[in-house]
């Protein structure tokens, strides 16, 4: 009896164990299949091996000397950096009346902004190329900032709503007793409480424009204009039937790399931001 | 320095009225208690008085001037909040300079001020500290320095000693009332639900329940003539026996009451009730006995001393002579006859 | 002392006077809320409504402005033969069209299906404690983290027909005969398309039901644990239960993800009819066909659809958003 039930007790736990494990190799194992391809040149691309067993920093060399990607990169830091300011710098002022201040229609209007951070964003796309046209932007990077704002600015703005709405009350009113307006409570009381959330939300913010695809595909059309992505999708070798392989791991390497770094060191803001805009309103 | 005057004060939040109508003078220079249970609305009508909150209708005037609309920082208060409320991100100082730096005080005033209040509570070696690196203790010696900068004329409280254990909760509070005698012309307001704090700190107190004022007295007024079943209850502790139905016919009134302090037990039998003890509590300087007498709860009787009765025994539970019955009729209101 | 209640309530006629630090904030307010409205409505609320005027429209990419109003000719438009044959043509009779609807609809519910299962098994291994806890936690971030088009790319090379690792994996496990031209076939591609989607988004859905089962009190299990409830059976009357909230809402947002998606599907399966989605195909009409008004009125229907389906998904699920007053 007590055998069996010994039995059962370490299958269970190996076949645990077992998940566990199947978990982290499924998640991982792209990723490093992908480091693993980019450190091969020539016909050792075309051997599927495992493990490492060739090493060669051509296809980086290749990406980086060639062609616009560093260009690329740069557009794309600058883009997604420009696009999150932008968004935290309206949205903490935004999120301080949709939290802190009672009005008539304040539900309605996180519903409408949550609506729009969940938006079709094909459905906006001839509008928008329209707007940018006739603004004269299209085809630069100011193009790319001004719409990344109809995904950054929302869910700033709702996240840091969230985050704002659990700073005590007290704090606040004793400021206000003190004789603080809402300019005041903001910047000089809730801003040096908030670092915090907005190095987070900025993050998720920052995560988000970096991966945009369809309006950078659609609003530039240069190689020297052109985000990350779109240049990593539309990266073609020098003949037209081959696929760079090697160049297109390599550099989807250097893109991500940056990103899994920050999200492994910021795991736990990352975590607690993602679950600040789903479950807890 | 200011007398608050409210007149019909009204607060309702949507369809649920909370204050329904409350008249009260508060004099300069007075140590106002508001004291009820939990929901009566004493919070509330603080935070009116703050400026906090918005009154819906009524009149509430500083010094004879309807203050209503006026801005809690314009009125000339201080608020002690029930959990400190310190800016965690600046230090002690700049905790308590940040309202006049925000009234645009001078850098020399400022300090003077600063380290004038954090003399009186004796907290001079922490002004550079940051909240989380002090005491609950110390927070709350913070939080009223804090308010002592201001230079108020009115000092509102709200539950400041909640959040403290018991033994500092009495050092505290004997600050507290230290600080009103310094501090003689400044009109303070205190919120609390606790009757000893009320009792132990108030000029006046003001029962409240349900949104509405029960009574306003001085302690010992409360205590020796509660206008209400309600204040008779509320006021002292243990909390006054109550008796009905036929226990009190033979008084005319729907129920009396006996404050357990004002009981003893006849040895020559000639005590008003009969019954048997069930309980008795030993506090070393005086103990309880609780006394079945057939009412719906045991009579609570206090004695000097430790107890020299146990549960079984039958004892004639009387009043001390001199004192008397409190006679209530059926709406609840004393009445002598 | 005591107030009498009897006095009638004192006459304020109608006029509520706001305080100077209510009219404080709710003035504040509004000049916080202003610049954020104005940039939601230049970038989102114009554009929509110039989406939609286009789809009335003949308009094209060289002639914005030029455009004609066109009524509902995008949408259906007939013309009657002389034989007496009615032929309708536009939108509403556009094979490729309802096509690109059904792969979106199946596209969406295979893969919040999967990602809700697979996202509650991962949340439960995260939920329970065991050594190496924070490992997997960072493990199932990383495909979150990956770029959708870096992942499309990266999958693309591992589903390579000639080259791919998982055609080689799959010989050498048996579970292949021959090697699969995943992306290429159009019986397969659905289903790779399915693969990396789930890959990449179940770590999402996994940690908003994590942060849903977090929140059930661990003394419930307890209890269950002392009446001898069977793991199985706490799992669907409590856990399931407690934890539907955040997974209805964890379920809602992964749907409106899917049924916009475009990227993933553009760079994996370029010009295969059978994954093509509403996205994918209004975005060639406006831009690569040059049929902009045609285009405009896919981009339309598409939000008319995703509104209903997420209206009805929120009528019919009762998710609380919670977003709420304080």
């Amino acid at each position: 009896m007590v055998g069996t039930f010994n039995l059962w007790g370490a299958t269970k736990t190996t076949l645990f164990y077992l998940l566990v494990i199947f978990i982290v190799v499924e998640s991982v194992f792209p990723f490093y299949y992908a480091i693993l391809t980019s450190f091969k040149t020539g016909t050792d691309l075309f051997r599927v091996s495992y493990w490492p067993d060739s090493f060669s920093w051509g296809n980086y060399a290749a990406v980086l000397n060639t062609g616009s990607f560093p260009r690329n990169l740069l557009n794309s830091v600058f883009i997604s950096a420009t696009t999150v300011l932008l968004a935290l710098f309206l949205a903490i002022t935004a999120s301080f009346a949709l939290s802190r201040v009672r009005f008539r229609g304040r539900g309605l209007l996180l519903m409408t902004i949550l609506a729009v951070s969940m938006f079709p964003q094909i459905a906006v796309l001839a509008g928008l190329f329209e707007v940018i046209r006739s603004l004269g932007i299209y085809n630069t990077p100011w193009a790319l900032i001004f719409s990344y704002t109809i995904f950054t600015l929302p869910f700033t703005v709702w996240v840091l709503t969230t985050f704002m709405r659990d700073l005590p009350l007290e704090i606040e009113e004793a400021a206000i007793v003190d004789g603080a307006t809402p300019w005041v409570i903001i910047t000089r009381v809730f801003m040096p409480l908030m670092w915090p959330a907005l190095v987070t939300t900025g993050l998720l913010a920052f995560i988000g424009a970096w991966n945009e695809f369809l309006f950078a595909l659609t609003f530039t059309s240069s190689n020297d204009t052109r985000t990350v992505p779109v240049a990593i999708a539309l990266l073609s070798g020098g003949s037209s039937h081959e696929i760079p392989w090697g160049a297109i791991m390599a550099a989807s390497v250097i893109v991500t790399v940056p990103l899994v770094v920050l999200v492994l060191i910021f795991q736990r803001k990352i975590v607690s931001g993602l679950t600040a805009g789903g479950v807890k309103g | 320095m200011a007398n608050i005057q409210l007149r019909n004060v009204r607060k309702a939040f949507g369809a649920v009225e909370v204050i329904k109508g409350i008249d009260l003078d508060i004099q300069s220079g007075e140590f106002m208690v508001f004291v009820g249970p939990s929901g009566c609305g004493k919070s509330t009508l603080l935070r009116l008085v703050a400026g906090l909150e918005d009154i819906t209708s009524g009149e509430l005037s500083f010094d004879g001037k309807i203050v209503n609309g006026l801005a809690p920082s314009k009125r000339g208060i201080a608020m002690v909040f029930q959990s400190y409320a310190l800016y965690p991100h600046m230090t002690v100082y700049a905790n308590m300079a940040f309202g006049m730096q925000l009234q645009g005080g001078g850098k020399e005033e400022i300090k003077k001020r600063v380290e004038a209040a954090a003399e009186l509570l004796q907290i001079t070696p922490y002004l550079a500290r940051l909240p989380k690196q002090l005491s609950g203790g110390q927070r709350q010696r913070v939080a009223i320095g804090r308010a002592i900068v201001r230079d108020p004329k009115v000092f509102l409280f709200d539950e400041p000693l909640s959040n403290l254990d018991a033994a500092l909760r009495v050092a505290t509070r004997l600050e507290i009332a230290k600080l009103h005698h310094d501090m003689h012309n400044v009109t303070m307001v205190y919120v609390t639900h606790d009757q000893v704090e009320a009792m132990t700190l108030a000029d006046r107190i003001c029962v409240l329940r349900d949104g509405l004022v029960e009574q306003v007295g001085t302690p010992l007024e409360l205590y020796e003539n509660p206008q209400s079943l309600f204040v008779a209850g509320f006021i002292g502790s243990p909390k006054m026996n109550f008796l009905t139905g036929k226990f009190a016919e033979p008084f005319k009134a729907k129920t009396i009451g006996a404050r357990s302090e004002h009981l003893e037990v006849k040895s020559n039998g000639s005590g008003l009730w009969k019954g048997e003890v069930i309980h008795s509590e030993n506090l070393g300087s005086d103990s309880y006995i609780y006394v079945n007498v057939g009412s719906d709860e045991p009579l609570i009787v206090r004695e000097n001393g430790t107890a020299l009765h146990q549960a079984g025994d039958v004892l004639s539970v009387g009043l001390i002579e001199g004192e008397k019955l409190h006679k209530f009729d059926a709406v609840g209101k004393p009445f002598d006859a | 002392m005591a107030t009498d209640t009897l006095a009638p309530p004192m006459a304020m006629p109608g006029v509520r006077i706001k305080s100077e630090l209510m009219q404080q904030r709710v003035r504040a307010a509004r000049w916080f809320l202003l610049p954020m409205l104005i940039a939601l409505a230049v970038v989102a609320g114009w554009p929509l409504l110039r989406s939609i005027y286009f789809s009335f429209t003949d308009a094209s990419l060289n002639n914005l402005y030029g455009a004609e109003w066109v009524g509902f000719n995008n949408y259906l438009r007939w013309t009657t033969l002389d034989s007496g044959k009615t032929v309708y043509r536009g939108l509403l009779v556009d094979p490729k069209w309802w096509g690109a609807v059904g792969n979106t609809l199946r596209f969406a519910a295979y893969s919040v299906t999967f990602e809700a299962i697979f996202g509650m098994i991962v949340a439960l291994v995260l939920n329970a404690e065991f050594k190496g806890r924070g490992i997997v936690r960072a493990a199932i971030l990383i495909p979150w983290a990956i770029p959708t088009i870096v992942s499309a790319k990266m999958w693309s090379w591992m589903l390579n027909d000639q080259f791919g690792i998982l055609n080689d994996l799959g010989m050498r496990l048996g579970l292949l005969s021959q090697k699969v031209a995943w992306t290429a076939n159009s019986d397969t591609a659905m289903t790779a398309v399915l693969i990396v989607d789930i890959w990449k988004t179940t770590p999402f859905m996994a940690l908003l039901i994590l942060a849903g089962l977090q929140m059930i009190p661990k003394d419930i299990y307890e209890a269950a644990e002392i009446d001898g409830v069977h793991p199985v059976k706490q799992f669907f009357r409590i856990t399931l239960p407690l934890v539907r909230p955040a997974l209805m809402v964890a379920i809602i947002f992964r749907l409106l993800d899917a049924l916009r998606i475009f990227d993933l599907i553009y760079v994996l399966t370029p010009n295969s009819d059978s994954t093509k989605t509403m996205s994918v195909l209004a975005r060639e009409n406006l831009f690569d066909f040059d049929k902009f008004a045609y285009g405009s009125a896919m981009s339309t229907l598409l939000f008319l659809i995703i509104a209903i389906l997420t209206i009805l998904y929120i009528w019919l699920g009762k998710v609380r958003f919670d977003g709420g007053d304080r």
